[in-house]
């Protein structure tokens, strides 16, 4: 048994390793979850990552969570090209900085972003008042602008001159507000240039077929009630 | 420059030891029996050569910190003889206060290691990171910082990482090992979200909002985020702590200090996190041994005395976000 990953992509942390195992042909079965039918809930699910959460790796009898840890382990099991997460010390500690700031920044911003303007009331018919979205909105600004002020900066990609698994992670958070159809590059010019150097940088092909999903995310079903019931607490407790 | 200096009282000479700026900080913050550490104003440098210099806690400072002192000796020296200030400061700095969990983390690597810093007190209660001069070390306007010459950096664990590398410390703390490094980047990446936010809103909402706004948080809001923190414990427990000594198996690693340090937190606030578990409890006590009780005390002691602080000395700027914090919770 080689190399699994348990994706779902729609959600953010999942595009950035499939991108990044595609990119570097790194090979793998996928195992998709589908965490808008409550997969990632079983008990099944829960021997692979008893955190109840994708993505999850399992490389022979060695499982393994959280995205940024997942894709370091890629990174030093496959040993990519360096410029993903440089050997140079100041460089890796950009890196790591980055991955360590946007847990609860960008992460958080995005993700709210996408179920307060979509995702509830679309998929779980819970309308959400408008001053609610609107702070939303106002703080996914501010995240955005903190991105291109102290990361970006003017610099080709967050950490200099070349793609890193900052860049990344960074893309496909961004991708969510996207598939919600807010307009984030507009009137943001440098972050804009960024993003289609960093889509360039992946390939414009990969990058599509990684954000199919998210780019139908409006167009979700709605949940039916058990599964609504199901997903709620857990949905709550990740927008906090 | 760091910290702001002081405005020049008139006819008082730079030299004085009587600048408001270098109070003893128990007078300034309210915090009994603590000594600031020395900082860059010429004053201080004065009583950093003509007097002991004191850790944080008024305890006789540790070899790490017996090398940095060395290091501000010299520095002071240079000064003396008329050295501009900003060539002063050639050593590692690292901008903390110890009532931040990540800067307890920070602090303690470096001491345990006998990384030679430059101790620089932000103090948050005053709001001193959102002062300009700091904003220009750390625009994110958080507590810890990193300074290494010209390279500035933020995020704790960014910082355990980046020093871990450039000080080639044991390799326990951050295991070579494929399997066993991925465990300690599991924990690290989990954390932020699962650990350290919800711990720290356990010391805001039954301390220092009640303290600051003489409000008390709703019941429910407690209620949820006890059970959120219990939860979080629960999983700590199951998943990352197994039957296993350490985190990442039989040592101690970046990961168990940075556990420990935010599991803390909510003791500043009389809440024991440690109560419902004799698994979490001996790993702490593991924990504690393995860094050396006498640094583990001294890096919670500020916390510890939280209930002493005097509120009424809190920045009026600071005391206004904790008002509006309040606002959210209702």
């Amino acid at each position: 048994m080689g190399l699994e990953l348990y994706l779902d992509l729609l959600s953010q942390p999942c595009r950035a390793i499939y991108i990044f195992a595609k990119k570097n042909r790194i090979p793998f079965e996928m195992h998709t979850v589908e965490l808008l039918k409550g997969q990632h809930l079983s008990d099944a699910f829960a021997q692979v990552n008893p955190l109840k959460k994708v993505p999850a790796l399992k490389d022979g009898d060695f499982t393994l969570a959280e995205s940024v840890a997942i894709l370091l382990y890629l990174t030093r099991k496959y040993k990519v090209a360096d410029h993903w997460y440089p050997q140079d010390l100041q460089a890796c500690a950009r890196v790591d900085e980055y991955l360590a700031w946007q847990h609860t920044t960008l992460r958080r911003s995005c993700l709210r972003a996408l179920w307060h303007k979509v995702m509830f009331p679309v998929f779980l018919g819970e309308p959400v008042s408008p001053e609610m979205l609107a702070t939303t909105l106002a703080e996914l600004d501010v995240t955005l602008q903190l991105l291109e002020d102290k990361f970006l900066q003017n610099k080709a990609f967050l950490i200099g001159p070349h793609v890193s698994l900052a860049d990344l992670v960074a893309i496909t958070e961004l991708m969510h507000p996207v598939g919600a159809g807010c307009q984030v590059f507009e009137g943001r010019p440098k972050l804009a240039a960024w993003y289609r150097r960093v889509e360039a940088a992946v390939g414009e092909d990969l990058f599509r077929e990684a954000h199919e999903v998210i780019l139908k995310a409006k167009d979700s079903p709605p949940a039916d009630p058990t599964i609504k019931q199901k997903l709620m607490p857990a949905v709550l407790a990740m927008i906090r | 420059m760091w910290p702001p200096p002081p405005a020049p009282e008139p006819g008082s000479s730079p030299l004085s030891t009587e600048s408001p700026e270098n109070s003893c900080c128990c007078e300034n913050s309210g915090l009994p029996g603590l000594m600031t550490t020395p900082s860059e104003t010429r004053s201080s440098r004065m009583r950093v050569l003509g007097l002991g210099w004191r850790g944080p806690t008024g305890t006789e400072p540790g070899p790490g910190a017996q090398a940095a002192y060395r290091l501000r000796f010299r520095t002071c020296w240079l000064w003396l003889v008329g050295v501009p200030d900003t060539c002063l400061s050639m050593g590692l700095e690292l901008y903390l206060d110890l009532l931040s969990a990540s800067c307890r983390a920070v602090y303690i690597f470096a001491r345990k290691n006998n990384i030679p810093f430059d101790f620089q007190f932000v103090d948050l209660l005053k709001g001193h990171h959102h002062s300009k001069e700091y904003i220009k070390i750390n625009p994110l306007k958080k507590v810890p910082s990193l300074k290494d010459g010209k390279f500035v950096l933020s995020e704790s664990v960014a910082i355990l990482f980046y020093l871990c590398r450039k000080y080639s410390t044991p390799s326990h703390w951050y295991p070579p090992d494929l399997h066993t490094r991925a465990r300690v980047d599991e924990f690290m990446a989990w954390q932020h979200t699962a650990i350290q936010m919800p711990m720290s809103r356990i010391l805001w909402i039954k301390m220092l909002i009640p303290m600051i706004t003489g409000e008390e948080v709703p019941d429910e809001k407690v209620e949820q985020m006890l059970a959120e923190v219990k939860n979080s414990m629960q999983l700590f427990e199951e998943k990352f702590l197994q039957d296993k000594m350490f985190i990442s198996g039989d040592h101690i690693s970046l990961a168990d200090v940075v556990a420990l340090v935010e599991m803390m937190q909510p003791m500043g606030g009389n809440y024991d996190v440690f109560l419902n578990s004799s698994k979490i409890a001996e790993w702490r006590m593991r924990v504690e041994l393995a860094i050396g009780p006498s640094l583990f005390g001294e890096a919670h002691d500020r916390l510890m005395r939280l209930a002493e602080w005097d509120s009424s000395t809190l920045d009026p700027m600071v005391k206004e976000r904790i008002c509006e914090l309040l606002q959210k919770f209702k």
